[in-house]
Protein backbone atom coordinates (compact mmCIF):
# COMPACT_ATOMS: atom_id res chain seq x y z
CA UNK A 1 0.00 0.00 0.00
CA UNK A 2 1.26 3.07 -1.05
CA UNK A 3 1.99 5.74 1.76
CA UNK A 4 -0.45 8.35 -0.03
CA UNK A 5 -3.32 6.38 -0.15
CA UNK A 6 -2.85 4.96 3.78
CA UNK A 7 -2.06 8.31 4.75
CA UNK A 8 -5.72 9.24 2.80
CA UNK A 9 -7.31 5.91 4.41
CA UNK A 10 -6.27 6.96 7.65
CA UNK A 11 -7.55 10.05 7.32
CA UNK A 12 -10.88 9.46 6.21
CA UNK A 13 -11.82 6.76 8.65
CA UNK A 14 -10.22 9.60 11.63
CA UNK A 15 -12.87 11.87 10.15
CA UNK A 16 -15.56 9.32 9.75
CA UNK A 17 -15.97 9.40 6.26
CA UNK A 18 -17.06 6.51 3.90
CA UNK A 19 -14.64 5.49 1.87
CA UNK A 20 -13.56 1.93 -0.79
CA UNK A 21 -10.67 0.89 -1.02
CA UNK A 22 -10.22 -0.89 -4.81
CA UNK A 23 -7.12 -3.04 -5.06
CA UNK A 24 -6.35 -4.95 -8.64
CA UNK A 25 -4.88 -8.27 -6.99
CA UNK A 26 -2.99 -8.96 -10.12
CA UNK A 27 -0.57 -5.80 -10.39
CA UNK A 28 -1.44 -4.38 -6.63
CA UNK A 29 -2.29 -1.08 -7.57
CA UNK A 30 -4.71 0.64 -5.29
CA UNK A 31 -7.58 3.19 -5.90
CA UNK A 32 -9.37 4.92 -2.97
CA UNK A 33 -12.88 5.74 -4.16
CA UNK A 34 -15.14 8.51 -1.97
CA UNK A 35 -18.68 9.59 -2.38
CA UNK A 36 -17.50 12.08 -4.76
CA UNK A 37 -13.78 11.84 -5.68
CA UNK A 38 -11.29 9.12 -6.37
CA UNK A 39 -7.67 8.73 -5.40
CA UNK A 40 -5.04 6.58 -6.54
CA UNK A 41 -3.08 4.67 -9.03
CA UNK A 42 -6.15 3.46 -11.31
CA UNK A 43 -9.23 4.90 -12.55
CA UNK A 44 -12.51 3.16 -12.55
CA UNK A 45 -14.89 2.81 -15.75
CA UNK A 46 -18.50 4.39 -14.42
CA UNK A 47 -20.66 1.43 -13.91
CA UNK A 48 -17.74 -0.40 -11.57
CA UNK A 49 -17.22 3.23 -9.92
CA UNK A 50 -21.00 3.25 -9.45
CA UNK A 51 -20.64 -0.36 -8.06
CA UNK A 52 -18.04 0.67 -5.84
CA UNK A 53 -20.22 3.42 -4.25
CA UNK A 54 -23.13 1.00 -4.20
CA UNK A 55 -20.85 -1.34 -1.83
CA UNK A 56 -20.27 1.74 0.17
CA UNK A 57 -23.83 2.03 1.19
CA UNK A 58 -24.08 -1.35 1.11
CA UNK A 59 -21.22 -1.51 3.61
CA UNK A 60 -20.42 -4.81 1.82
CA UNK A 61 -16.44 -5.73 0.98
CA UNK A 62 -15.75 -8.30 -1.77
CA UNK A 63 -14.58 -9.01 -4.92
CA UNK A 64 -15.51 -7.55 -7.71
CA UNK A 65 -15.27 -9.58 -11.09
CA UNK A 66 -15.34 -8.01 -14.46
CA UNK A 67 -17.26 -11.29 -16.81
CA UNK A 68 -16.44 -9.07 -19.89
CA UNK A 69 -12.60 -9.91 -19.23
CA UNK A 70 -10.83 -13.16 -19.53
CA UNK A 71 -7.46 -12.89 -18.46
CA UNK A 72 -8.86 -12.80 -14.87
CA UNK A 73 -8.63 -9.03 -14.00
CA UNK A 74 -10.22 -9.09 -10.55
CA UNK A 75 -10.41 -5.80 -8.24
CA UNK A 76 -10.99 -6.31 -4.53
CA UNK A 77 -13.86 -3.55 -3.18
CA UNK A 78 -12.61 -3.16 1.08
CA UNK A 79 -15.21 -0.75 2.62
CA UNK A 80 -14.21 1.32 5.31
CA UNK A 81 -17.67 2.72 6.65
CA UNK A 82 -17.47 4.79 10.22
CA UNK A 83 -18.23 2.83 13.17
CA UNK A 84 -21.85 1.51 14.17
CA UNK A 85 -22.97 4.21 16.80
CA UNK A 86 -24.36 3.28 19.93
CA UNK A 87 -26.14 6.00 21.64
CA UNK A 88 -27.03 5.17 25.81
CA UNK A 89 -29.52 7.22 27.68
CA UNK A 90 -28.99 7.13 31.58
CA UNK A 91 -25.60 6.86 33.01
CA UNK A 92 -26.45 4.39 35.19
CA UNK A 93 -24.58 1.35 36.70
CA UNK A 94 -26.07 -0.46 33.64
CA UNK A 95 -24.28 1.85 31.28
CA UNK A 96 -20.96 1.37 32.84
CA UNK A 97 -20.79 -2.30 31.65
CA UNK A 98 -22.88 -1.61 28.47
CA UNK A 99 -20.85 1.28 27.54
CA UNK A 100 -17.01 -1.16 26.97
CA UNK A 101 -19.20 -3.97 25.78
CA UNK A 102 -20.42 -1.99 22.88
CA UNK A 103 -16.20 -0.01 22.61
CA UNK A 104 -15.34 -4.09 22.23
CA UNK A 105 -17.27 -4.90 19.85
CA UNK A 106 -16.48 -2.12 17.69
CA UNK A 107 -19.59 0.90 18.73
CA UNK A 108 -18.97 4.05 18.84
CA UNK A 109 -20.50 4.70 22.09
CA UNK A 110 -21.87 7.98 23.36
CA UNK A 111 -23.68 8.02 27.35
CA UNK A 112 -26.01 10.56 27.38
CA UNK A 113 -27.51 12.06 30.72
CA UNK A 114 -27.93 15.39 31.94
CA UNK A 115 -27.76 14.89 35.51
CA UNK A 116 -23.92 15.47 36.26
CA UNK A 117 -23.38 13.52 38.70
CA UNK A 118 -23.86 10.12 37.19
CA UNK A 119 -22.46 11.29 33.90
CA UNK A 120 -18.63 11.52 35.08
CA UNK A 121 -15.61 10.61 33.60
CA UNK A 122 -14.72 8.64 36.63
CA UNK A 123 -17.60 6.29 35.86
CA UNK A 124 -16.91 6.10 32.06
CA UNK A 125 -13.34 6.36 31.53
CA UNK A 126 -12.36 7.21 27.77
CA UNK A 127 -16.36 7.16 26.52
CA UNK A 128 -17.96 10.33 24.96
CA UNK A 129 -20.45 11.99 27.32
CA UNK A 130 -23.62 13.97 26.58
CA UNK A 131 -24.92 16.13 29.82
CA UNK A 132 -27.86 17.93 27.09
CA UNK A 133 -31.38 16.29 28.09
CA UNK A 134 -32.13 13.44 25.94
CA UNK A 135 -34.43 15.05 23.02
CA UNK A 136 -31.63 17.92 22.41
CA UNK A 137 -28.74 15.15 22.43
CA UNK A 138 -30.72 13.46 19.76
CA UNK A 139 -31.15 16.13 17.79
CA UNK A 140 -27.43 16.66 18.01
CA UNK A 141 -26.62 13.14 17.31
CA UNK A 142 -29.11 12.59 14.57
CA UNK A 143 -29.49 8.63 14.92
CA UNK A 144 -28.99 7.69 11.33
CA UNK A 145 -29.46 3.64 10.19
CA UNK A 146 -26.26 2.80 11.44
CA UNK A 147 -27.25 4.19 15.19
CA UNK A 148 -28.54 1.81 17.84
CA UNK A 149 -30.46 3.82 20.63
CA UNK A 150 -30.78 1.91 24.25
CA UNK A 151 -32.33 4.04 27.21
CA UNK A 152 -31.92 2.49 30.94
CA UNK A 153 -32.93 5.48 33.39
CA UNK A 154 -36.21 3.96 34.36
CA UNK A 155 -37.00 7.92 34.53
CA UNK A 156 -40.06 8.35 31.84
CA UNK A 157 -38.95 12.38 32.12
CA UNK A 158 -35.37 11.38 30.19
CA UNK A 159 -36.26 7.84 28.64
CA UNK A 160 -39.44 8.99 26.97
CA UNK A 161 -38.50 12.13 24.87
CA UNK A 162 -35.40 9.90 24.03
CA UNK A 163 -37.64 7.14 22.98
CA UNK A 164 -39.93 9.33 21.08
CA UNK A 165 -36.62 10.99 19.02
CA UNK A 166 -35.37 7.92 18.58
CA UNK A 167 -38.37 6.54 17.22
CA UNK A 168 -38.57 9.06 14.34
CA UNK A 169 -35.24 8.68 13.46
CA UNK A 170 -33.99 5.81 10.94
CA UNK A 171 -32.33 4.07 14.31
CA UNK A 172 -31.78 0.32 13.30
CA UNK A 173 -32.42 -0.45 17.30
CA UNK A 174 -34.56 1.09 19.71
CA UNK A 175 -34.06 -0.56 23.04
CA UNK A 176 -36.14 0.76 26.34
CA UNK A 177 -34.87 -0.82 30.10
CA UNK A 178 -37.73 -1.91 32.39
CA UNK A 179 -39.75 -5.13 33.40
CA UNK A 180 -43.36 -6.08 31.27
CA UNK A 181 -45.28 -3.65 33.45
CA UNK A 182 -43.15 -0.89 33.11
CA UNK A 183 -42.71 -1.32 29.36
CA UNK A 184 -46.87 -1.51 28.98
CA UNK A 185 -46.86 1.71 31.22
CA UNK A 186 -44.14 3.37 28.79
CA UNK A 187 -46.21 2.53 25.90
CA UNK A 188 -49.61 3.80 26.78
CA UNK A 189 -47.58 7.04 27.59
CA UNK A 190 -45.74 7.12 24.20
CA UNK A 191 -49.12 5.98 22.30
CA UNK A 192 -50.81 8.96 24.32
CA UNK A 193 -47.87 11.09 22.64
CA UNK A 194 -49.31 10.77 19.39
CA UNK A 195 -47.07 7.64 18.60
CA UNK A 196 -48.52 5.03 16.12
CA UNK A 197 -48.98 1.69 16.93
CA UNK A 198 -46.14 0.48 14.46
CA UNK A 199 -43.82 3.37 16.00
CA UNK A 200 -44.07 1.82 19.16
CA UNK A 201 -43.81 -1.56 18.52
CA UNK A 202 -40.10 -1.18 17.02
CA UNK A 203 -39.22 -0.46 20.79
CA UNK A 204 -37.32 -4.00 22.37
CA UNK A 205 -38.59 -3.97 25.73
CA UNK A 206 -37.22 -5.33 28.23
CA UNK A 207 -34.57 -4.45 26.63
CA UNK A 208 -32.15 -7.31 25.43
CA UNK A 209 -32.03 -11.21 25.01
CA UNK A 210 -34.45 -13.68 26.85
CA UNK A 211 -31.27 -15.15 28.82
CA UNK A 212 -32.22 -14.57 32.61
CA UNK A 213 -29.68 -11.48 33.14
CA UNK A 214 -29.47 -10.75 36.60
CA UNK A 215 -26.48 -8.43 36.98
CA UNK A 216 -25.35 -5.17 35.39
CA UNK A 217 -22.75 -6.86 33.34
CA UNK A 218 -25.24 -10.20 32.38
CA UNK A 219 -27.94 -7.17 31.54
CA UNK A 220 -24.80 -5.94 29.27
CA UNK A 221 -24.06 -8.93 26.73
CA UNK A 222 -28.74 -9.60 26.40
CA UNK A 223 -28.78 -6.24 25.00
CA UNK A 224 -25.35 -6.18 23.48
CA UNK A 225 -26.45 -9.51 21.85
CA UNK A 226 -29.62 -8.24 21.07
CA UNK A 227 -28.32 -5.37 19.32
CA UNK A 228 -26.05 -7.79 17.22
CA UNK A 229 -28.66 -9.88 16.52
CA UNK A 230 -30.94 -7.32 14.74
CA UNK A 231 -27.93 -6.00 12.51
CA UNK A 232 -26.76 -9.45 11.69
CA UNK A 233 -28.92 -12.37 12.40
CA UNK A 234 -31.24 -12.61 9.27
CA UNK A 235 -33.88 -15.64 10.05
CA UNK A 236 -32.97 -16.05 13.73
CA UNK A 237 -35.29 -14.52 16.45
CA UNK A 238 -34.31 -11.39 18.18
CA UNK B 1 -8.45 -3.29 26.31
CA UNK B 2 -6.70 -4.32 23.92
CA UNK B 3 -7.43 -1.52 20.65
CA UNK B 4 -6.73 -4.79 18.14
CA UNK B 5 -10.01 -6.22 19.42
CA UNK B 6 -12.18 -3.41 18.18
CA UNK B 7 -13.44 -3.82 14.37
CA UNK B 8 -11.73 -2.28 11.83
CA UNK B 9 -8.46 -0.97 13.51
CA UNK B 10 -5.85 -2.99 11.96
CA UNK B 11 -4.54 -0.31 9.09
CA UNK B 12 -3.87 1.71 12.31
CA UNK B 13 -1.92 -0.31 14.21
CA UNK B 14 -0.04 -1.18 10.54
CA UNK B 15 0.37 2.54 9.89
CA UNK B 16 1.61 2.86 13.88
CA UNK B 17 4.39 0.50 13.06
CA UNK B 18 5.21 1.63 9.84
CA UNK B 19 6.25 4.95 11.58
CA UNK B 20 7.95 3.75 14.03
CA UNK B 21 10.36 2.35 11.37
CA UNK B 22 9.77 -1.58 11.10
CA UNK B 23 8.97 -3.03 7.96
CA UNK B 24 4.85 -3.71 7.60
CA UNK B 25 2.83 -6.58 5.79
CA UNK B 26 -1.02 -6.16 5.75
CA UNK B 27 -3.23 -9.04 5.11
CA UNK B 28 -6.61 -9.05 4.29
CA UNK B 29 -9.33 -11.56 3.24
CA UNK B 30 -10.72 -10.88 -0.12
CA UNK B 31 -12.89 -13.83 -0.38
CA UNK B 32 -14.82 -16.82 1.97
CA UNK B 33 -16.69 -19.47 0.87
CA UNK B 34 -18.48 -21.85 3.02
CA UNK B 35 -17.86 -21.92 6.84
CA UNK B 36 -14.39 -19.75 7.33
CA UNK B 37 -14.53 -18.35 10.31
CA UNK B 38 -13.71 -14.76 9.56
CA UNK B 39 -15.43 -12.30 7.05
CA UNK B 40 -14.35 -10.53 4.20
CA UNK B 41 -12.40 -7.39 5.20
CA UNK B 42 -11.20 -9.01 8.49
CA UNK B 43 -7.46 -8.53 8.47
CA UNK B 44 -4.16 -9.04 10.14
CA UNK B 45 -0.48 -6.63 10.51
CA UNK B 46 2.77 -8.59 10.60
CA UNK B 47 6.05 -6.56 11.15
CA UNK B 48 9.35 -7.54 10.82
CA UNK B 49 9.67 -8.40 14.65
CA UNK B 50 7.26 -10.67 14.68
CA UNK B 51 4.39 -8.50 15.84
CA UNK B 52 0.38 -9.54 14.65
CA UNK B 53 -2.93 -7.49 15.46
CA UNK B 54 -6.01 -9.00 14.46
CA UNK B 55 -6.75 -12.07 12.26
CA UNK B 56 -8.08 -13.65 9.12
CA UNK B 57 -9.64 -17.21 10.51
CA UNK B 58 -10.09 -18.86 13.52
CA UNK B 59 -6.22 -19.11 14.29
CA UNK B 60 -5.89 -21.97 11.91
CA UNK B 61 -4.02 -20.67 9.02
CA UNK B 62 -2.48 -17.61 10.89
CA UNK B 63 0.55 -19.60 10.90
CA UNK B 64 1.15 -19.93 7.06
CA UNK B 65 0.22 -16.08 6.41
CA UNK B 66 2.76 -15.08 8.77
CA UNK B 67 5.15 -17.04 6.72
CA UNK B 68 4.01 -15.19 3.79
CA UNK B 69 3.67 -12.26 5.18
CA UNK B 70 7.34 -11.86 6.01
CA UNK B 71 8.36 -12.92 2.44
CA UNK B 72 6.36 -9.80 1.27
CA UNK B 73 8.07 -7.77 3.49
CA UNK B 74 11.16 -8.85 2.33
CA UNK B 75 10.71 -8.44 -1.63
CA UNK B 76 7.68 -5.87 -0.96
CA UNK B 77 5.73 -8.10 -4.00
CA UNK B 78 1.91 -8.32 -3.25
CA UNK B 79 0.76 -12.18 -2.94
CA UNK B 80 -2.21 -13.67 -2.60
CA UNK B 81 -3.20 -17.51 -1.11
CA UNK B 82 -6.08 -19.71 -1.24
CA UNK B 83 -6.71 -22.14 1.63
CA UNK B 84 -9.12 -24.39 0.22
CA UNK B 85 -9.95 -26.96 2.73
CA UNK B 86 -11.61 -30.53 2.73
CA UNK B 87 -12.19 -32.14 5.68
CA UNK B 88 -9.86 -35.03 4.72
CA UNK B 89 -7.08 -32.41 4.13
CA UNK B 90 -7.98 -30.30 7.53
CA UNK B 91 -5.20 -31.29 9.84
CA UNK B 92 -2.68 -31.57 7.08
CA UNK B 93 -2.67 -27.78 5.82
CA UNK B 94 -3.57 -26.47 9.35
CA UNK B 95 -7.44 -25.04 8.39
CA UNK B 96 -9.44 -26.92 11.42
CA UNK B 97 -11.86 -24.70 10.58
CA UNK B 98 -12.82 -25.82 7.34
CA UNK B 99 -14.36 -23.20 4.83
CA UNK B 100 -12.31 -21.38 1.81
CA UNK B 101 -10.38 -18.67 2.33
CA UNK B 102 -8.19 -16.23 -0.18
CA UNK B 103 -5.41 -13.87 1.48
CA UNK B 104 -3.91 -10.70 0.32
CA UNK B 105 -0.95 -10.18 1.47
CA UNK B 106 0.58 -6.54 0.51
CA UNK B 107 3.05 -4.35 2.11
CA UNK B 108 2.95 -0.90 3.63
CA UNK B 109 5.25 1.75 2.34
Amino acid sequence: MKREILDRLLAAKAAAIPAALVTDLNSGLQTLVFEDTIHGGFGLEPDLLDEVRRRIRQDRSGLLVDPQDEDGFRLFVHVHNPAMRLLIVGAVHIAQALAPVAALTGYDVTVIDPRGAFATEARFPGIKLNHLWPDEALAELKPDVRTAVVTLTHDPKLDDPALIAALRSPAFYVGALGSKRTHALRLDRLRDEGLSEAEVKRIRGPVGLSIGAVTPAEIAISTMGQITCVRRGENHPC
Amino acid sequence: MNDTLMADNIVEQAAAWRAAGRRVALATVVSTWGSSPRPVGSQMAFDDRGSMAGSVSGGCIEGAVAHEAAKTMEDGEPRVLSFGITNEMAWEVGLACGGQVQVYIEAVE
